[in-house]
C-alpha cells in the first residue's frame, strides 16, 4: 500500500534518514519506534511532502508519490496529525475539522460567495462529517469552541478528527497520545482499533512502547536514522539490537 | 444643512473607494500574511486603463471591465512575484510588494504619460431626501455594499473562506490537508487586483487618477484595513467611510490641502490603539 525504497534525507551532512525502506500491507498499522533523534519525524515528513527526500521512492498503491508537494499527496489520501499543535486558530474545533474535507469538494469561489445550492449542498455534507468525526475522537462537547484555546490533548484529538475528515487511505499519527491522560489515551487506542477493523492503514509513531505494542500488526525500529529491525511486537521485544538503541549502549 | 448632507454623502462615496482598497488589503492579508503595499497601484491601473480604453472608442461598461481584468493581471503578476516562490516569508513579500508598486510608476508613465487622466462616470443626478446626489457616488456606494455583502459572507460563513483563511492561519497544516497554499495565496492576489480595479474604475471619475495617486488610496486604505486588524472587512468598511467623511468635511469647510495629513494622523492613531491591543497588527486577530 505505502512502499518506502532507500529514502535519505541529510541536514548539513548529518542523516536524519539514511536508506530507509518500508512496506506497510493495506490496512495494517504500523508502529515506528527509536529513540529521540532517530528520524521518525523526518521519515513522516518525507512521506507527508513536508520534506523532500534526497533520493528513494516513495509509492501509495501504484502511484510514485516522492516528487509530488504536500497538498496533492493529501488529495492521494495521506493525511497526518502532528505531534505539535498544528490549528487554525480564530476558528472552532468545527471549523478546524471542517477545513480538513476542502481536497474533497468541489464548489467554487463563486457558488462559496453567493452559497449557491451547490455549494450549501456540499458545506451540510462537510458539517455532518466534521461532526461525525468529532465523535469519533470525543470532542463533540467542544465543537463550538475557539480551537487555539484548547488543552494540548484536545488539540492533538482535533488533528485526528481533521485527518479523518479528509478521508484518508493512509493515516500518519505523530505521538498522539503524548499528553493525555489515561483514560482519554484508552479511548484514542480503542479509536484506532476501530480504524483498523475500517481498513484504514495506519502509521503510528509513539515514544509509549507499550501503546505501540499493543496497537501495531507490526513495529518499525529506527535509530540514528537507520531501520535497526522491524517485525511483529513479540519479535521486536526480543531482538538485542532494540535493547541495546534504547538502553544507549555501543553496538 | 444642505451643504453639509452633499458633504457626507461625497465622504461617503470617497470612503466607499477606500474601503475596496481596504477589502483588497484585507483578502490578500487573510490568505498569505502579506501586507499588499501595491494595492494602490491596482486601482491606478484600471482607473488609467479605463480612460485610455475610452479614449479608444470602446464603449462604457466594456471599458472598465476590461480595466478591472487589467488590474487582475496586476495582481497576479504582483503575487507570482511576491510569494511564487515557496518559503518566501510575508515580511519579505511585503518588500517585494513595494518594490513592485514603485516599479508600476514607470511602466504606468511609459504606457499612460504623467498627467492625471479621467472619464465621465455615471451621467446625472438623483434628489436624494432634497439633495441632489451625483449617480456617480450613489454607484460607487451601491457596488461597495454589494461588494462587502459578498465578500464577508463569503470569509466568515463558507467552508472555503476558512479553508482560505487557514493557509495565512497554519499554512504548514493546511498543506497536509490538501490545501495548495501557493495557488490559494495567488487566487488572493488576483481577487485583491479585481477588488483595487472596481476602486479604480469607480473612484477615477470622481477625482482624477495619475501614477502616484496610488500613495493617497493605499494610505488610506491601509488606514482602514489596520482598523479592521487585517482581517475583519466589515471594521475596515466602517473604518474607510469614517475616513472619507473626515477628508470630506475637512475640504468641504476650507481644509482640502490636509487631507493627506488627516488620513496620515488617524491611521498613527488607529496603529497605535491598535498595537496596545492584544493581537498584534500582522498576526491573524484571534
Amino acid at each position: 500500500m505505502l512502499s518506502v525504497k532507500g529514502v535519505s534525507r541529510s541536514f548539513g551532512g548529518v542523516y536524519a534518514v539514511r536508506e530507509v525502506s518500508l512496506d506497510i500491507a493495506e490496512g495494517e498499522v504500523r508502529g515506528v519506534i527509536g529513540p529521540n533523534g532517530a528520524g521518525k519525524s523526518t521519515l513522516f515528513s518525507l512521506i507527508t511532502g513536508h520534506l523532500a527526500a534526497d533520493g528513494g521512492a516513495i509509492s501509495l498503491g501504484s502511484e510514485r508519490i516522492e516528487r509530488l508537494p504536500a497538498h496533492r499527496r493529501a488529495r492521494l489520501g495521506v493525511s497526518i496529525a502532528f505531534q505539535g499543535a498544528r490549528v487554525f486558530r480564530g476558528m472552532t474545533v468545527r471549523e478546524n475539522v471542517m477545513v480538513g474535507a476542502h481536497g474533497r469538494t468541489r464548489a467554487g469561489f463563486a457558488a462559496a460567495a453567493l452559497r449557491l445550492p451547490r455549494h450549501r449542498r456540499d458545506e451540510r455534507e462537510i458539517a455532518r462529517r466534521a461532526d461525525e468525526a468529532l465523535e469519533r475522537v470525543g470532542l463533540t462537547e467542544w465543537a463550538g469552541r475557539e480551537a487555539g484555546l484548547l488543552p494540548l490533548g484536545q488539540q492533538r484529538s482535533m488533528q485526528v478528527a481533521r485527518a479523518l475528515c479528509a478521508g484518508p487511505r493512509l493515516l500518519l499519527l505523530d505521538e498522539p497520545a503524548s499528553g493525555l491522560r489515561a483514560a482519554e489515551r484508552e479511548a484514542l487506542a480503542t479509536l484506532i482499533e476501530e480504524l483498523r477493523a475500517g481498513g484504514l492503514t495506519i502509521m503510528l509513531v509513539e515514544h509509549d512502547v507499550a501503546f505501540v505494542t499493543r496497537l501495531a500488526d507490526r513495529i518499525t525500529v529506527l535509530n540514528l536514522g537507520e531501520v535497526i529491525t522491524e517485525g511483529t511486537p513479540a519479535e521486536v521485544r526480543a531482538d538485542p539490537l532494540v535493547v541495546s538503541a534504547y538502553l544507549g549502549a555501543a553496538s | 444643512m444642505r451643504e453639509l448632507l452633499t458633504y457626507v454623502v461625497n465622504g461617503l462615496a470617497v470612503g466607499c473607494g477606500f474601503a475596496l482598497i481596504a477589502a483588497g488589503l484585507v483578502a490578500v492579508h487573510r490568505v498569505t500574511g502579506v501586507v499588499n503595499f501595491a494595492q494602490g497601484m491596482f486601482a491606478v491601473v484600471a482607473g488609467l486603463s479605463a480612460s485610455w480604453l475610452l479614449g479608444t472608442g470602446l464603449p462604457h461598461g466594456l471599458s472598465e471591465g476590461a480595466a478591472v481584468l487589467v488590474a487582475a493581471v496586476a495582481g497576479l503578476l504582483t503575487g507570482l512575484l511576491a510569494i511564487g516562490r515557496r518559503g518566501t516569508t510575508p515580511q519579505s513579500a511585503l518588500i517585494v510588494t513595494l518594490g513592485v508598486g514603485v516599479l508600476a510608476y514607470a511602466v504606468e508613465i511609459v504606457v499612460w504619460g504623467d498627467q492625471p487622466r479621467s472619464f465621465p462616470g455615471l451621467p446625472g443626478s438623483v434628489s436624494v431626501a432634497g439633495v441632489g446626489v451625483q449617480s456617480q457616488h450613489l454607484l460607487v456606494i451601491a457596488a461597495t455594499a454589494v461588494t462587502f455583502a459578498l465578500l464577508t459572507t463569503f470569509f466568515g460563513r463558507t467552508y472555503l473562506g476558512k479553508a482560505l483563511t487557514a493557509c495565512a492561519s497554519n499554512p504548514y497544516a493546511a498543506r497536509v490537508i490538501g490545501i495548495d497554499v501557493t495557488r490559494m495565496g495567488l487566487l488572493a492576489f488576483v481577487l485583491g487586483g479585481l477588488l483595487g480595479g472596481v476602486a479604480g474604475v469607480l473612484v477615477t471619475p470622481l477625482r482624477p487618477i495619475s501614477f502616484d495617486t496610488d500613495v493617497t488610496l493605499i494610505v488610506n486604505g491601509f488606514a482602514a484595513a489596520v482598523f479592521g486588524s487585517l482581517g475583519r472587512a466589515g471594521l475596515a468598511l466602517v473604518g474607510a467611510l469614517l475616513l472619507g467623511l473626515a477628508e470630506s468635511l475637512a475640504a468641504g469647510y476650507g481644509y482640502a490641502a490636509y487631507q493627506l495629513e488627516i488620513a496620515l494622523g488617524l491611521m498613527l492613531v488607529i496603529m497605535v490603539v491598535q498595537s496596545t491591543r492584544r493581537t498584534s497588527v500582522l498576526e491573524e486577530p484571534a
